[in-house]
This record gives structure tokens, C-alpha cells and sequence, in this order.
């Protein structure tokens, strides 16, 4: 591998560098950018900031509102892991049983679906009636999070190899061991990929039902935090509390992306490097 | 369809016989049959045919992959001499290796699935990675490796259970002339060796004829028997028979029964 082409190889993980220092300056430049140009409209307009405030406002105000808007990124963190996990196991259970039994799926997997275009934000205070607080939150980011997982997971599993399936047959494989040693296995790229929209999408549903709890008078999320700034005219900390929720967004895809990275790197595809 | 096969007296010694199988597939398509074949324990047999005549549909049913519409199928093996009981090797078209386990998890998968201890697997996984040359690769995984020896992976994991009756459905037609006629002689040097049954099928006149004892030559779909030929070339054949006037002739007997089978059933 080495030897012989000493400029090529060079060449080419030079450019294979620059990319990848591309891929990181370049967003931050975009983001550089909009605070800027924030940063000049606030400037040369002087917008009061209960109609826009500065970035250095906004700054301040994470600063120094850090106690309380820390306690209600915690409250929504809490909501959006129990939301994940549970979508994660329910999604991933619920296709194996549909994998077991057609009869299943043919009956709910329709209703799925239903749960799934049907906008949370008004099935949010329906649960919040009849369920206690936290657990109507949870509940919504899990219907909100759930479908991507059990829709990929069912993909996942219904895509194994059709040879290798045979070579189990062959081998007599059992129902269990095909399922742990073939379909899961084949499953898992597919799977991730449905947990990293997940991710989101329980963050999001996490966020919906706070408003809509928050409009029912309780909760302490991040959400509701907003809501509440809204109410108060505290536009700056409204904007601190965004600013909280999006960088939680992002620190979740990551993280997530990086699972599934390191859990797919050795083997699959849309892990490995371009050569 | 007349062959005078000598060996059709000794029952006792049938490794695979198939009576009037045919096999209708569920679209419509009538791929194979009614078909026979008799195949000896220890017997190097090449299934030729054109393209779609239901060479791969004829060694699924074989294999118990999938069943025939009609016909008797019967698989003799004796699976109590193998501890692993299991008496069919399959290998496929493509490598089919699992891109998540290592080139050594692929070997054993047999052997797990038969609930082997980790230790005894693995001196069997050892003797067959080094009887197809891949001892140093023992765990690397399939995306590091050649299509070469991907297919020598695959070989191995049919190995791996020691099984009596070894098909293949064109194991090597993906690959380089250099590579095909390596595999060749190492599948030679293995049949010489370890006298498994062998069921070959490929759609390469030279391959069949350069490998088998015996070649039988399909037709269009649905797939019967054509012609068989004897293939008369020493056990131990090496590059010089690919030379020769003896292999040659029966080349060119072989694709003039291939053409025949082919024309016979004109269009589809
Ligand atoms: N699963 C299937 N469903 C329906 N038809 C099939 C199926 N598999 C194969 N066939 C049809 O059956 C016929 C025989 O197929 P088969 O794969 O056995 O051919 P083959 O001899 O192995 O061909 P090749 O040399 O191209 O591999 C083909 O005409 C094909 O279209
Ligand atoms: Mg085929």
C-alpha cells in the first residue's frame, strides 16, 4: 500500500483533511455570519429588546437567568430521555411482534400510522386530562418519537439477505437464533437510523406537550419557560431558552450519530471511509 | 435423454437422487422439470445449462431450501458419522458472508448455530481457513477482502461441518479467469482429498468439464436433462489438461450439446 506513489496518497489525505476542517469551519462561519448581521439589524434599527434583543443581550440574559433555565432544560432533558427510551424499546418490540405474528401488524399496525399524522399538539391536552402530568408528557414524546423506530425496524428486519436466510434454514437455525444472529444484526444500520430521527423528534414532542401543560398552568420545562417569557414580555430570555433547546437538539443528533458510528463502523457501509 | 450410466444399479451407493421433480414457481413460471438425477456418493457432477433453465431452482430443492412442486427428492447422507449433523454444504452464486462478523464468525456460523463449544469450533474454523489459504484472516471482516477470497470464505464455511454432499451453484462465475482457474484446482485438490459428493453447477463449458466426472447438459426452461457426458481426464488434472486435445474434444462435444439444449426450446 505504501511506497512507490509518495505524492499521491499525501495528495489526496491532504485534501481528505481540508474537507473535513471545511466541515467544521464552514458552519461556524454561517453562524458568525447571522450574529453579525443580528448583531447590525438590533444595531442600526435600535430595536428595544422586547421586540428584538442583541445577541449580546441574550448572552447576558443565559448568564444570568443560568439557575432557572437550567432547572427547565433539566425538567425537559428528563421528559425527552424517557420519551427516546421508551420509543426506542416500544419501536423496536413492537416490530419484532409484528415480525412474529401478521396478524398483529395487519391489526395495529394502522393504528400506528394514525398515531403518527395525527398532530400531537392535539392529542397533548386530551392526555394531559386523563393521564398525571409527566407521564401525559412522556407519553407525547413517545408517540411523537415511536413511528420512525418501528416503521425502520420492520424495514430492517424484512431486508435480510435472501441467501443468508437460506443458509440458516440449511443449518437449521432456530427462530431465536436466526433473529439474534441474522435479522437483528442486519436490522441495526436500519434501526439506528430511526433512533437519530427519534432523537429529535422525542425533544420536539417533549416540547409540544409542555406548552400544552403549560397553558394548563403547571409544569417548569424549557417550554414552558418560553411560553411564559412570551406572557411576561422577558423577550430575551425567551430567546436564551430557544438558544438552550436548539443546542440540546444538536448535542442529541450528535450523540446519537456517534452511536451509531461507533457501533456500525467495523462492517457497514455508511460507516466506512471513502476508499 | 438415453445415457447408459453404469452406476445406476448400486442404490446403496446414491448420495442424491431426484425422480420427476419439477418445480413451478408461484408467478406462473414453470422452471424446471420433470427432471432426474442420480448422483454417487463421492461423484464430481456438473449441472450446465443456459441462463434461466433452472440450474439454481434444481439445487435449492436439492439443498431443502425450497420445495418442489412435484417429484421425490432423496438426500442420502449419513448424518450420524458427522457430529454436527449436518450434511449438505451450500455455496452460493455470490460470497453471502455476514458483513457484520468476522472472516472467522462467517467460517463457524455452522458450528454455532449447532451450539458447538467456543474451543472445539474453533480448531475445526482453524483447519478450514487453512485448507483454503485464509489462516491470516481469520478476523478480518468480509469488506476487507477480495472477491477471491471472499468466495474461499464462503468455501470454507461450507467445509466447516464436514459435509458429505457439497453444492454449488456457480461459485466462481464472478470472477477473474486467474482467480477461477486457482479456485478450480484448490476445489480439485479438496474434492481429491476429502472425496466429498459434489453437485456443480455453472454455465462455463471449460469450467464443468475441466472439474467433473460427469456433466449433464440442461435445457431451456423448464429445465430437464439434455445430454450427460463422461468426462475421461485423469484424477489428478492440473493445467496441462487444460492444454490438451483430450480436454479440447470434450469441450467441444460438451458446447455442442449446450448449443443443442439451448436451441431446442427457441424464444420463451
Ligand atoms: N423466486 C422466483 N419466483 C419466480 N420465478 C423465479 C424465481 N426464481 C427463479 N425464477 C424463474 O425460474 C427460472 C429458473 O431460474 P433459476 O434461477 O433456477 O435459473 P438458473 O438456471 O440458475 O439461471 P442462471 O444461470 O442465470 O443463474 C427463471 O426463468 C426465473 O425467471
Ligand atoms: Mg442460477
Amino acid at each position: 500500500m505504501s511506497g512507490g506513489h509518495d505524492t499521491k496518497p499525501n495528495g489526496a489525505s491532504a485534501r481528505g483533511r481540508l474537507e473535513r476542517r471545511l466541515q467544521l469551519v464552514l458552519p461556524v462561519a454561517v453562524l458568525v455570519a447571522g450574529i453579525a448581521i443580528w448583531y447590525l439589524i438590533v444595531r442600526t434599527n435600535e430595536l428595544p429588546p422586547y421586540i428584538l434583543p442583541g445577541p449580546g443581550a441574550v448572552f447576558a440574559t443565559l448568564i444570568e437567568d443560568w439557575p432557572i433555565l437550567w432547572q427547565s432544560l433539566a425538567v425537559t432533558l428528563t421528559t425527552t430521555l424517557q420519551g427516546f427510551l421508551a420509543a426506542a424499546i416500544g419501536g423496536v418490540a413492537l416490530a419484532l411482534l409484528f415480525s412474529r405474528s401478521r396478524w398483529l401488524e395487519y391489526s395495529l399496525f394502522p393504528y400506528a400510522v394514525v398515531l403518527q399524522v395525527t398532530p400531537v399538539i392535539a392529542i397533548a391536552p386530551l392526555l394531559l386530562i386523563y393521564l398525571p402530568q409527566q407521564l401525559a408528557v412522556v407519553a407525547c414524546a413517545w408517540i411523537v418519537a415511536f413511528f420512525p423506530v418501528l416503521s425502520n425496524t420492520m424495514l430492517g428486519l424484512n431486508s435480510v439477505d435472501r441467501n443468508l436466510a437460506g443458509l440458516f434454514k440449511l443449518y437449521r437455525a432456530s427462530g431465536f437464533q436466526t433473529l439474534r444472529y441474522l435479522r437483528l444484526p442486519a436490522a441495526l444500520p436500519y434501526i439506528l437510523g430511526g433512533l437519530r430521527i427519534a432523537g429529535g423528534l422525542s425533544l420536539i414532542g417533549a416540547v409540544v406537550a409542555e406548552i400544552a401543560a403549560g397553558a394548563a398552568g403547571a409544569g417548569s420545562g424549557l417550554a414552558y419557560r418560553i411560553a411564559e417569557s412570551g406572557y411576561r414580555l422577558n423577550i430575551p430570555r425567551m430567546f436564551a431558552a430557544l438558544l438552550l433547546l436548539s443546542i440540546a437538539g444538536i448535542v442529541i443528533y450528535a450523540l446519537l450519530a456517534l452511536a451509531s458510528h461507533l457501533m456500525l463502523r467495523r462492517w457497514h457501509e455508511s460507516a466506512l471511509g471513502k476508499d | 435423454m438415453e445415457t447408459d450410466t453404469h452406476h445406476s444399479k448400486a442404490d446403496a451407493d446414491a448420495a442424491v437422487s431426484l425422480r420427476g421433480i419439477t418445480k413451478i414457481y408461484e408467478s406462473g413460471v414453470a422452471a424446471l422439470g420433470p427432471f432426474d438425477l442420480d448422483v454417487r456418493r463421492g461423484e464430481f457432477v456438473s449441472l450446465l445449462g443456459p441462463s434461466g433453465c433452472g440450474k439454481s431452482t434444481a439445487l435449492r430443492i436439492i439443498a431443502g431450501l425450497m420445495a418442489q412442486t412435484s417429484g421425490e427428492v432423496c438426500v442420502v447422507a449419513q448424518a450420524s458419522v458427522n457430529p454436527v449433523r449436518q450434511s449438505i454444504g451450500f455455496v452460493f452464486q455470490e460470497p453471502t458472508l455476514m458483513p457484520w462478523a468476522s472472516v472467522r464468525d462467517n467460517v463457524g456460523l455452522p458450528l454455532q448455530l449447532a451450539r458447538m463449544s467456543r474451543d472445539e469450533a474453533n480448531a475445526k474454523i482453524n483447519q478450514v481457513l487453512s485448507q483454503v489459504d485464509l489462516s491470516e484472516f481469520a478476523e478480518v471482516y468480509p469488506r476487507e477482502l477480495s472477491g477471491g477470497m471472499k468466495m474461499r470464505v464462503s468455501l470454507a464455511r461450507a467445509l466447516v461441518t464436514d459435509p458429505e454432499i457439497l453444492l454449488m451453484d456457480e461459485p466462481f462465475a464472478a470472477l477473474d479467469e486467474i482467480t477461477r482457474f486457482r479456485l478450480n484446482n484448490d476445489l480439485l485438490d479438496l474434492w481429491r482429498k476429502l472425496r466429498k459428493t459434489v453437485i456443480f453447477v455453472t454455465h462455463s463449458v471449460f469450467e464443468s468439464v475441466y472439474l467433473s466426472e460427469r456433466v449433464v447438459v440442461m435445457t431451456q426452461r423448464p429445465g430437464r436433462i439434455g445430454e450427460e457426458f463422461q468426462i475421461n481426464a485423469p484424477l489428478t488434472r492440473s493445467e496441462d489438461f487444460r492444454t490438451s486435445a483430450e480436454y479440447a474434444a470434450q469441450c467441444r462435444n460438451v458446447s455442442v450439446a449446450l448449443a443443442r439444449a439451448s436451441g431446442e426450446r427457441p424464444g420463451r
